[in-house]
């Protein structure tokens, strides 16, 4: 193994990670503030459908991001209001999203698009897509050079998670949101917003999300197929306990679940002789969660440092509540 | 509050489910057209597998017009939601149903044999009734033609081939590419990579760069998107197209040639032998002499003159001068498989496990 594969496998894994952290920052923004937003992957289709439906309407890519990011906003605003406003179950809820989003983006997926092609937005191709920008010099460093090889949304993921990890942890809306997920009704008492703060928090998760989406049908995978996450947005549920919660960790759960699935293709393309089957590798990263979940509770039982998942995620709150 | 929201989110399970179910598309009514029914896995709209099957019930809506009505039920789980399906198409008044996936079969023969009247067509599995065929076609002949096309074009003779499971058929396909390779470039080799996933397109792209990146220059595949093919287009390699002309669909010379299915060619039939009653049950393997298998238009980057060495190839397996398994054929491992001047029987090839001599890769 030299250095020259591990530079090419680390360039594989951002490639495939930066949707997924995009989705996970959204993910772990939207759970901070006491809300589990199970609908991600309905989320994520229909960013990568709506990105890709306005990109190629327009010939314009930034537009497309901004449409999926609107069209996450909006399926998240959904299930905001059905959990905060409603204060409905938030699994149903969120499982109705995950349904209702891959049905409809499907469903549209076969309606837009010009005419002329039997099947629409299938096989449709981009004029142009995200390209990889290499910095000067930097992208000639051994190894860490893949990092500075990408495009311009991963770029701006370098940017988001420092700055996700401060915002949540060194300022006043990061405390806000933190007080909201873990103890509502002390928020609340502190003259908290609790139904507003969730309801930006939930709205930003989704726009992350669409964000992530939009990653894949812009410039991953730049087109757009049915079903085309293949269950990404329940990597990201994963991701975020992966992370513990914390933003600034999201990119470690990346490297770790994109870095497997990357090497186990390596590795069979370089005819290296797998000790490991396949199959063990395509369902590691979940057996990695169960560690993740059993060490976290040990840490917390030893108080070594926080953890665990905010205090209120999952449970409605209302002002009356006694 | 509460009661509202719960009303709330079972609306919107329920006009979500009405999605998942996929449409049922009813062509208008006529007197007393003869009712086919259609079950597939995923929907048309994938330019892969159901696609090609729906092209095929296209070829007869065409082929019969009025005269026939089909139903089709798309994005049919391979559970017991198929046996629902299949009951529901035989009370709209279907005479004859296919259902396009292998996991369908138990479900397929449970129906068949609660409802003698009607005929049951299942695609790439071995289960028969007296009212129940199964059918599918030697694919493994257009991946011989196309691996030869692939051998004669990489300029290093490093091939890849990424795949969906190690089952025979898609193991069967990868060999029969690699003879054909070999038999133009014997020095070819073949690298396998498994995604373990029929239809996933980040998988799939994902590994066929991890072949690119060890200097594959043609990429083959096994998988449901065009998603391989695009990515050895991007780094301005070859591709391999599957199931549809990706030529077409990519608008790039570099896919050299898809192997494709063209199921109407079986459909028609069947579907005529059970309007006029002559239908019969069968297990059915078509090949190339019966055109359910072609090969689409070849890239104009290849030979004329080769492309014609290719068609050659063609006529003589359609002829049955030639075969694709002919021995001597050795393994991966140096073991000899089939023996000198023998065509491989049906069986071992149905249930070939091992990878033939330039092969790459594991078959578990």
């Amino acid at each position: 193994m030299n250095l020259d594969f591990i530079t090419k496998l680390l360039a594989a894994t951002i490639a495939m990670g930066t949707s997924l952290t995009y989705a996970t920052v959204g993910e772990i923004f939207t759970q901070k503030s006491g809300v589990l937003n199970l609908g991600m992957e309905g989320i994520m289709l229909m960013g990568a459908l709506s990105g890709f439906a306005t990109a190629l309407a327009s010939g314009n890519l930034y537009f497309g991001i901004v449409i999926a990011m609107l069209t996450g906003g909006l399926l998240s605003l959904i299930h905001a209001f059905l959990c905060i406003t409603m204060r409905a179950n938030q699994v149903v809820s969120g499982l109705a999203i995950t349904m209702f989003g891959t049905g409809l983006a499907n469903f549209l997926g076969q309606r837009l698009g010009p005419a002329s092609n039997n099947y629409n937005l299938v096989g449709m191709n981009l004029t142009s897509k995200f390209e990889n920008i290499a910095i000067p010099f930097l992208h000639k460093i051994p190894v860490l050079g893949a990092l500075f090889d990408v495009s311009i949304l991963t770029y701006f993921l370098y940017l988001l998670l420092p700055f996700s990890w401060f915002f949540m942890y060194k300022t006043k809306h990061g405390l806000a949101v933190r007080s909201v997920g873990e103890s509502p009704r002390t928020a609340a008492a502190m003259g908290l917003n609790v139904p507003k703060i969730r309801y930006i928090y939930t709205t930003i998760g989704g726009m992350l999300a669409g964000l992530g989406g939009a990653c894949l049908s812009l410039s991953f995978t730049p087109s757009w197929n049915d079903g085309m996450t293949g269950g990404k947005g329940w990597i990201v549920i994963a991701l975020v306990i992966f992370a513990t919660w914390n933003p600034g960790r999201a990119v470690i759960g990346t490297l770790v679940f994109g870095g497997i699935t990357s090497l186990q293709f390596s590795l069979q393309a370089a005819g290296i002789k797998m000790v490991i089957p396949t199959q063990f590798l395509a369902f590691a990263p979940y057996l990695i969660t169960f560690f993740t979940l059993s060490i976290m509770t040990i840490l917390n039982q030893n108080k070594k440092g926080s953890f665990s998942a905010p205090s209120a995620l999952g449970t409605p709150f209302a002002i009356d509540d006694k | 509050m509460k009661k509202l929201s719960v009303l709330l989110v079972l609306l919107l399970v329920i006009t979500v489910s009405a999605f998942a179910q996929g449409q049922t598309e009813m062509s208008e009514e006529t007197d007393a057209p003869f009712k086919v029914g259609v079950i597939y896995v995923s929907s048309p709209g994938d330019f892969g597998y159901s696609y090609m099957h729906d092209m095929g019930t296209k070829a007869a809506e065409e082929y019969f017009g009025d005269k026939i009505e089909v139903i089709r039920m798309e994005n049919v789980p391979e559970n017991d939601s198929a046996a629902r399906a299949l009951e529901q198409l035989v009370d709209e008044g279907c005479k004859i149903i296919f259902a396009n996936s292998y996991n369908y079969q138990d479900y397929v023969l449970q129906v068949a044999k609660e409802n003698p009247d009607v005929y049951f067509e299942h695609c790439s599995g071995y289960l028969s009734n007296e009212n129940m065929s199964n059918y599918f076609g030697r694919m493994y002949q257009m991946r011989y033609l196309s691996g030869m096309i692939a051998g004669k074009m990489s300029p290093t003779g490093k091939l890849g081939y990424v795949g969906a499971f190690a089952i025979p058929e898609v193991i069967r396909g990868i060999n029969a590419f690699t003879l054909g390779a070999r038999a133009v470039n014997p020095d070819a080799t073949v690298t396998v990579v498994w995604t373990n996933t029929w239809f996933d397109p980040s998988l799939e792209r994902q590994g066929a760069m991890a072949l690119l990146d060890q200097g594959v220059d043609v990429v083959a595949q096994h998988q449901d998107t065009t998603e391989p093919a695009k990515a050895a287009i991007a780094e301005g390699k070859y591709a391999i197209g599957y199931n549809a002309d990706f030529r077409a669909i990519t608008e790039s010379d570099n896919v050299l040639v898809s192997p494709m299915w063209d199921w109407g060619n079986y459909m028609i039939p069947e579907i005529q032998a059970a309007m006029d009653g002559t239908w019969e049950t069968q297990s059915y393997w078509g090949g190339l002499e019966d055109d359910m298998i072609s090969l689409s238009p070849v890239s104009p980057l290849v030979p004329a003159d080769f492309v014609a060495q290719v068609e050659a190839a063609k006529d003589m397996i359609a002829a049955g001068e030639m075969d694709v398994f002919w021995g001597e054929i050795k393994d991966n491992e140096g073991n000899v498989r089939q023996a000198a001047g023998e065509k491989m029987s049906d069986a071992d090839m149905l249930s070939m496990g091992w990878f033939v001599e330039g092969v790459i890769g594991s078959t578990n």
